[in-house]
């Protein structure tokens, strides 16, 4: 029991260690913004994913039983992951894209959001507006 | 075997924080600086982790907790400060 403990920790512990160190890399390697988003969101996610079950998994075989403190992280992080990631692409859509680079979006909506001044009214509003119904 | 994995992994995420920290120091946009400060904060936590099974203690999941709620609500500040111009309208 205890080394097959100590085997699946030790698995976890490398794989999250290969997983941070490819998230930091190809937040170097990657050639462009967007792309550059895509590792350290993904991968270094994955990876303290992967330290918090080997921290719960040591705490259960080595020491005095499971906790559970480290699914609360891991669930904090898994949530806020992507909506780190969907703010640092707006603020880049927002920085560095002009809205004539971008495929024009779907539905009723003008333009994308990013876009919009902040005292005109949004898209959205007029096509809820219940003074026209069936628009 | 399970302290060799463990050091491994000390040693892949403190050479993660190195090369975040080259990343905010030679990036040319500032979306690129936030993203590399955002992910050295997971490497952070992924370190304070490791500390705590080495040592055996739990006290380091509160401090990992707290840490993950400053660096979320301060990327998100951050960029909502680019996209708005200011953070709480």
């Amino acid at each position: 029991m205890s080394i097959l403990g100590e085997i699946i920790v030790s698995i976890l512990l490398l794989a999250a260690g290969f997983f941070g160190l490819v998230g930091s890399y190809g937040l170097i390697k990657l050639d462009q913004p967007m792309t550059r988003l895509h590792a350290p969101t993904k991968a270094t996610t994955l990876g303290v994913g992967s330290v918090l079950i080997a921290s719960m998994l040591y705490f259960l075989f080595f020491a005095e039983g499971i906790t559970f403190h480290e699914l609360m992280i891991s669930l904090f992080l898994f949530v806020t992951a992507p909506v780190v990631a969907h703010f640092i692409a707006k603020a880049q859509l927002h920085r560095n894209w002009k809205p004539g680079d971008l495929p024009a979006p779907g539905g009723r909506a003008k333009s994308w959001s990013v876009y919009d001044q902040a005292d005109e009214p949004a898209a959205d509003d007029t096509a809820r507006d219940p003074a026209k119904p069936g628009e | 075997m399970m302290t060799i994995a463990l050091y491994l992994a000390f040693l892949c995420y403190g050479a993660a924080l190195l090369m975040n920290i080259w990343v905010v120091a030679r990036a040319e946009g500032v979306g690129d600086r936030v993203l590399a400060l955002d992910t050295m904060v997971i490497n952070a936590i992924a370190l304070m982790i490791l500390y705590g099974i080495l040592h055996t203690t739990p006290v380091y999941f509160e401090v990992a907790m707290l840490f993950a709620m400053v660096g979320f609500i301060s990327t998100v500040a951050y960029c909502r400060f680019m996209l708005r111009g200011n953070i709480i309208e």
